[in-house]
């Protein structure tokens, strides 16, 4: 029975806790209770969230690493705002247009490059992503180095449940038979390549999923943010996303969530003070690596099993 | 046909005295690399801090050009020898991946905080040349260009003296081949490491200095992009390869001299960062390097 199979206690709570959370922050923005500020906030919460899980799952879950993700992030934003605002077209059409040639872009990048390993991979997907930024710097039909305008469509709702169902998908893929072959590529290629997995196949499966929800959440912060320029895709916004990562842990979900989360309220927090944000930033980062290198939450996933039915192990 | 070849000279000539600055940077993420495999991501920073530091002496305390550059040289080493101490070192039997982040992380703190200390403004250097320009069959050489070619090759003959001949170099050596061999050879694998960053970073200090001589300005984000390009040239040669990452530093900057003479320097950064994802997926050992069986 798929009904009750889906239905048990914890994704009910977890759909409840959702929608519970969603409501009230709706309700606060309708009656005018929360502040612009918290609210755009939020919003970044979301968009980070899809980043850093699916930065995640490529730099986490495979084992590769990409220090590239802005410029995805750039096709997506830039795609997606060509179609809402110079075609004129509905928002989803943009946003899927966008997430997709991000994701075709991933392909046709991952095929050659990740053959790399380690830093040269490093290296390769920071230089793919700077190139990326300087196509779009360099082409007048987007606005150049002064940027694009556009007209904010993106909603706290849209957000929100564009964030829930991109984390709904990476977590069913990640325990997906796919997923355990690319956790099996993170922890030992050669050995996982010796038991019949085609090692480049999951590599570019999860580096052209990674693109897709990279592009998806550019599309949702051009269309947020009123003007999008190639400066905000430098590869800072590439370390940004990689430091919460790393900070919630490679390899687990939840942390990068949390990663996000947390980086973005500092960042809230310290917005009159720009290069304190950076200094805390970094010495966290080097703390971090030095004191705990497998970032707060190691590969392991906050979860709500004990809500489960006694005895019952659900498989997370 | 004359004009053009004029013009092709000219270029080339600006192409070499940025492509030496690129090899003196590119020459200490080499040896970094040759020596504990680490992408040493902060290289480009020391090399800001480095033009700081000439900036500092030039304008507050009057120094001339040589006594600017040898003390930018110094600190550097110092900071550089300092930064393995602090970040890299514990991390030495860590995970690659994580090393490189903590790289990453040296990286943005040398960059903002000199942000706090110096502030955002962009300085201006003093002019420590005479403006002179020396017309050779119609190709111009300043004579800034002058002085950075010269010195970057003394600087380059001084550390393939250093690595070839002197025992430093012969241990630097020793360690990046294999590190277990040379402990029990009797080698000082710590110091010779600090050595090896001690050196990139002097040389760094001294592109630092060069480089704000070069192009007037400073700024604490300047090291960011040279850094980068400089990795691509240590990358082209073939990385850990000395005289691979100058003739890297030099094919780089010819390369792009010759993109902005023809008239799209917008697209320099791209160029370089193709010339790179071509190397890597056609070559990636570089230029210099040799294949190396990967071994289970």
């Amino acid at each position: 029975m798929i009904v009750s199979k889906w239905l048990n206690r914890k994704n009910v709570f977890v759909l409840l806790g959702a929608t519970l959370f969603y409501a009230v922050i709706q309700g606060s923005i309708l009656t005018d209770i929360l502040p612009p500020f918290y609210k755009l906030n939020l919003i970044l919460i979301c968009i980070y969230i899809i980043l850093a899980t699916s930065l995640n799952l490529i730099n986490g879950i495979t084992g590769q690493f990409s220090i590239g993700h802005a410029g995805f992030m750039a096709i997506g934003a830039y795609l997606s705002a060509i179609i809402t605002a110079k075609l004129h077209g509905p928002l989803a059409l943009g946003l899927l247009v966008g997430a997709l040639v991000a994701a075709a872009v991933g392909f046709l990048v991952g095929l050659p490059t990740l053959r790399l390993k380690g830093d040269y991979l490093a290296i390769a997907t920071l230089g793919v992503g700077e190139v990326v930024r300087i196509v779009f710097l360099n082409t007048e039909y987007v606005g150049g180095a002064a940027g694009f305008t556009l007209s904010s469509k993106i909603t706290w709702s849209w957000s929100f449940w564009l964030m829930v169902l991109s984390i709904v998908v990476m977590h069913n893929l990640i325990n997906s038979t796919h997923g355990r072959a690319c956790i099996s590529v993170r922890e030992n290629e050669i050995a996982a390549e010796a038991m019949g997995i085609n090692t480049t196949k999951y590599k570019v499966l999860a580096f052209t999923f990674g693109a897709f929800f990279a592009g998806l959440a550019g599309g949702i912060y051009a269309n947020y943010m009123y003007i999008i320029q190639p400066m905000t895709f430098s590869f800072l916004k590439s370390f940004d996303i990689l430091v919460m990562v790393v900070l919630g842990g490679l390899g687990s979900l939840t942390g990068s969530i949390f990663g996000a989360i947390f980086m973005t309220v500092i960042s809230a927090l310290l917005a009159g003070f720009p290069e304190w944000r950076m200094v805390i930033t970094a010495s966290l980062l080097v703390v971090m690596m030095v004191f705990r290198p497998i970032g707060l939450m190691g590969t392991k996933e906050f979860s709500l099993n004990f809500l489960g039915k006694k005895g019952e192990r659900n498989v997370t | 046909m004359g004009h053009i070849l004029q013009q092709f000279s000219q270029q080339a000539v600006n192409g070499l005295s940025l492509g030496s600055i690129y090899a003196l940077i590119a020459l200490g993420y080499t040896m970094v690399y040759g020596i504990v495999k680490l992408i040493n991501f902060a290289h480009g920073d020391v090399m800001m801090v480095g033009a700081y530091l000439g900036w500092i002496v030039t304008t507050q305390l009057h120094w001339s050009f040589l006594p600017a550059l040898f003390f930018a040289m110094v600190v550097s080493a110092i900071l550089g020898m300092l930064i393995e101490r602090i970040a890299y070192k514990p991390l030495r039997n860590a995970s690659r991946i994580a090393a490189l982040i903590t790289a990453i992380g040296v990286s943005l703190f040398l960059e903002y905080g000199g942000m706090l200390l110096v502030t955002a403004q962009v300085r201006t250097y003093p002019p420590v040349f005479p403006e002179t320009v020396y017309n050779v069959a119609g190709i111009m050489f300043k004579y800034g260009d002058v002085v950075m070619l010269v010195t970057s090759v003394v600087l380059m003959f001084l550390l393939q003296f250093t690595v070839q001949y002197t025992k430093v170099g012969k241990s630097m050596r020793a360690v990046s081949f294999d590190k277990d061999a040379a402990l029990l050879m009797g080698v000082n694998v710590n110091n010779t490491i600090s050595a090896t960053f001690a050196i990139g970073s002097a040389l760094a200090g001294a592109a630092g200095v060069l480089m704000g001589v070069y192009f007037n300005t400073i700024d604490p984000l300047m090291g960011i992009i040279p850094g980068l390009k400089a990795f691509v040239a240590a990358v082209l040669g073939g990385i850990g390869i000395i005289p691979g990452a100058m003739v890297g530093g030099l094919v780089l900057g010819l390369t792009e001299a010759f993109v902005s003479g023809l008239g799209a320097s917008t697209w320099r950064d791209a160029v370089a960062f193709l010339i790179l994802i071509l190397v890597l997926i056609i070559k990636p050992t570089g230029l210099f390097g040799k294949n190396v069986r990967e071994k289970v």
